[in-house]
């Protein structure tokens, strides 16, 4: 469905995106995970088809967007990380309109607003102006919108962010069941949770280059152990800790708050700190996730932009 | 009393520095307004009417026309200071309410507001008579009286438009209503331009009721001599004073209410 | 379901079909979506603020055409003698054509540009630049050609339309609302602030003021006179006014295609504005 190669854009002096290759097949749900800067949202726009790469090949649906944009663009949906709902019109009028943009016809759309207000949970707000809606909603608006003219690659520029958990989990629910109907997901994030539970297979990006492909779970195999052990001892005292512990566990990583030890052992290895007197103000034992591989990858965690 | 006058004038202070970024369009306007409308309507049309009908009043008709303008001017000037920073304090940037949690009152904000004001129109009001001055259409005599009651003029009438801006809970186009439904009418039709004696009876309480008729035939008895009686002149000073007058007290207590409550 | 991705979806056809045709990667031809957007939004906004636009030219010609009128008696045209108020009324009439388009190719504009994001929704679909841009300026246009055909029905009811050819003063002020939408939408695109469109505002009161709106241009210097005679507001009173009173010479020629120049030039310019800052 779209391949790039050493795809690249490049502001004056900044390249935000440098040299990526990657390519998503027909059904899949794709992933780009990294922190804010990392050059998702440019990576977005050019697979949207509303940005001219400068260098590079992309091709979406075996179409260059540099020279067939409007018949690419007919074929995507689009969820920008800022919601633009026509704010001066109704939720349906929303749907209609988006859909006279493509040029579909009033019999076309009128049962297909009906099934995407399903779809959405918005029936009950039809005739509701945009800036009636919570923020989940208006989520759920946009992506209904962005299936009026039923894509084939739906792209959801980090689709929770400022939602609140339960939103969020109503949202990716409804992400799940549109994978179900078959169609191809492009999803950047900077949330692992959600990258683990959308994504089949994920690039991880950082200062505009990919520094990792896979699926979440082979990620997570490839560059991390089973278990970490998270152990505070006070921002002070955390690196004299660690360096007594050096021999617990496979590997170990100082931040300011905390120390991570990588291990397939996580209680064990506690039980064995605890045994040789430091006694943790707090401790968790965890699964290990993609926040651990970004850490190992970049030497840096997510949140740090 | 003095701490209450501390307080207006911190308010004030801020607004003029906030005037100051937009110095210069306050400045291209000031002087552009003038120069364009007297030499388009008092050059240009004034020929017309000087070669039509000698003029009005026996004099020319760019001297008819320039206390009109000024005052217009004064008033026009007045209502900008006084409605955006009020919408702006209340609806768009709250500052208003930043400011109440200081140890300013809301009475104390309104004065501020209106002091500044009264600064902007003092200003626009002497640089337009300078225009007007160059023009020929007023005496260099005339400055101190001109400006003098013009200034007033616009000031009772942003203190009036204080207490209504105040009011406003959604700009929804208030800005602009205002502008095309009270300060256009009242521009054209307060005997600016013409004298209200020659418009329909039916039209002329618009002029009766405008404070810019009230302070243009104070301005033309004062600039050319336009006959005028004393009780005319006491009445047109009274109306404008009650205006004023009612327009600070609304608006002082409007101020507290809105930002305590 | 919601989604199909075996057979080719309902936009996709439309999009292929019109790939075929020349112009297809800027024009679907389509202009008429954002127009209806327009009008949906209309029903939203304040109506208040589109009727008062009707009011402004009418209070200048009462103001002006009969109290100043009276001051003043006739005025000639053409060497025929007119009243004051027929004389304005036409120029009035166009400039109200300007103002109204210009009201929504500027401020609405901006505002749906910069603020609403329209138009970068918009061109996230398969519509093209030239759509939007027609389509918005179209409907400017539609705002400046209202108040031009209710101020004509005004100025026709007040006695002041001498012959039926002044009707023709219509498609001329729909012509001059193209025209100035088209120039408005791509100047604001080059806006970054209100605060810019407001000096736009402020050069349109020396061309309401001096483009023979109010006494006709023979009283300046000659010098002057042709600096004024290339402005577009002084082409489009010109325009009006020998509609309303009946001249038809090759001025009127010149003033027909100096707005057909200005509406092409604007529309293209603005179709490219919307390339360089949605579709970089």
């Amino acid at each position: 469905m779209i391949r790039a190669q050493g795809l690249t854009k490049r502001y004056d002096d900044f390249v935000a995106v440098d040299g990526i290759d990657f390519a998503v097949e027909r059904g899949e749900s794709f992933g780009i995970l990294g922190p804010n800067g990392a050059g998702k949202s440019t990576t977005m726009r050019m697979l949207g088809a509303t940005l001219q790469r400068t260098s590079g090949d992309l091709m979406i649906l075996g179409r260059d967007p540099a020279h067939e944009g409007p018949t690419i663009r007919a074929h995507l949906g689009v969820v920008p990380q800022q919601d633009n709902l026509d704010t001066e019109l109704t939720v349906t009028e929303n749907l209609y309109t988006y859909g006279r943009y493509f040029g579909l016809p009033k019999s076309y759309l009128m049962p297909r607003i009906d099934e995407l207000l399903a779809f959405a949970q918005l029936e009950d707000k039809r005739s509701a102006k945009v800036d009636a809606l919570s923020g989940g909603m208006k989520r759920r608006l946009t992506i209904a919108r962005g299936l009026v003219n039923e894509p084939s690659i739906l792209l959801l520029d980090e689709p929770t962010t400022g939602l609140d958990p339960q939103a969020r989990h109503v949202l990716w629910d409804r992400l799940f069941r549109l994978k179900e109907t078959g169609v191809t997901l492009v999803i950047t994030t900077h949330y692992m949770d959600e990258a683990e539970q959308l994504c089949e297979r994920l690039v991880v990006m950082d200062g505009g280059r990919i520094v990792a492909e896979g699926a979440p779970a082979a990620l997570i195999r490839e560059h991390s152990t089973r278990e970490v052990v998270e152990v505070r001892f006070g921002s002070d005292r955390n690196a004299e800790v660690a360096a007594q512990l050096g021999d617990i566990g496979e590997r170990l990583e100082v931040l300011p708050d905390r120390i991570l030890i990588y291990t397939d052992a996580g209680e064990a290895d506690l039980q064995r700190i605890v045994a040789r007197g430091f006694m943790p103000v707090t401790s968790l034992v965890r699964r290990a996730s993609l926040e651990d591989v970004f850490l190992r990858l970049t030497g840096r965690t997510l949140a740090d932009e | 009393m003095r701490g209450s006058w501390r307080g207006a004038t911190r308010v004030a202070e801020y607004r003029l520095r906030n005037m100051w970024k937009w110095r210069n369009s306050i400045i291209a306007f000031g002087l552009g307004n003038p120069v364009l409308y007297l030499a388009s309507v008092g050059l240009g049309v004034g020929l017309l009417v000087d070669t039509g009908s000698g003029g009005v009043d026996g004099v020319p008709y760019l001297v008819f026309l320039a206390p009109a303008l000024l005052a217009a001017a004064a008033i026009q000037g007045g209502q900008d200071e006084v409605t955006f920073p009020t919408i702006a304090g209340f609806i768009w940037e709250k500052l208003f309410f930043a400011m109440r949690a200081t140890s300013l009152t809301g009475g104390q904000i309104a004065d501020g507001v209106l002091l500044a004001a009264a600064l902007r129109v003092v200003f626009t009001t002497a640089v337009y008579w300078l225009v007007l001055a160059l023009f020929g259409a007023v005496e260099w005599t005339s400055a101190l009286p001109l400006i003098t009651v013009s200034t007033y003029a616009g000031l009772c009438w942003a203190a009036l438009m204080l207490a209504v801006a105040a009011n406003v809970k959604n700009e929804d186009g208030f800005l602009a209503f205002t502008w095309r439904l009270v300060i256009m009418p009242m521009f054209l039709f307060s005997g600016t331009f013409f004298p209200l004696s020659t418009l329909p009876l039916a039209l002329q309480w618009i002029g009766w009721i405008s404070p810019l008729w009230h302070a243009t035939q104070l301005g033309r008895w004062l600039s050319y001599g336009m006959p005028l009686e004393p009780w005319q002149a006491a009445l047109s000073v009274a109306y404008l004073l009650a205006m004023g007058v009612v327009g600070v007290v609304v608006a002082r207590r409007r101020f507290e209410r809105r930002l305590t409550s | 379901m919601i989604t199909s991705t075996v057979a080719v979806s309902a936009a996709a056809a439309i999009a292929e079909r019109r790939a075929r045709r020349p112009g297809a990667s800027i024009f679907a031809g389509r202009a008429h979506a954002p127009i209806m957007r327009n009008a949906y939004a209309l029903r939203t906004t304040n109506a208040l603020t589109f009727l008062t636009g009707f009011v402004e030219p009418v209070i200048f010609l009462v103001a002006f055409g009969y109290g100043v009128g009276g001051l003043i008696g006739s005025v000639e045209v053409n060497g025929v003698e007119v009243s004051y108020a027929a004389f304005i009324a036409p120029a009035l009439l166009a400039s109200s054509a300007m103002s109204g388009a210009l009201m929504d190719a500027t401020f609405n504009v901006f505002f749906k540009m910069h603020y609403m994001r329209i138009y970068q929704t918009m061109m996230s679909t398969s519509l093209g630049s030239f759509d939007v841009a027609l389509g918005e300026i179209g409907w400017a246009m539609l705002r400046g050609a209202a108040y031009a055909v209710g101020f004509t029905v005004v100025v026709g009811l007040a006695g002041l339309l001498t012959s039926w050819w002044a009707l023709l003063m219509i498609p001329a002020a729909v012509l001059i609302a193209f025209a100035f939408a088209s120039i408005g939408m791509t100047i604001t695109s080059y806006m970054r602030s209100f605060h810019q469109l407001n000096w736009l505002n402020f050069f349109l009161l020396p061309l309401f003021l001096f483009s023979g709106t109010f006494f006709p241009i023979t009283l300046y210097p000659e010098w002057l006179q042709s600096i004024i005679m290339v402005t577009p507001l002084w082409q489009a009173i010109a325009m009006t006014r020998s509609l309303a009173f009946g001249i038809f010479d090759g001025a009127l020629v010149v003033h027909v295609a100096y707005f057909l120049v200005l509406a092409a030039v604007g529309l293209v310019l603005t179709s490219r504005r919307l390339e360089a800052l949605f579709l970089r």
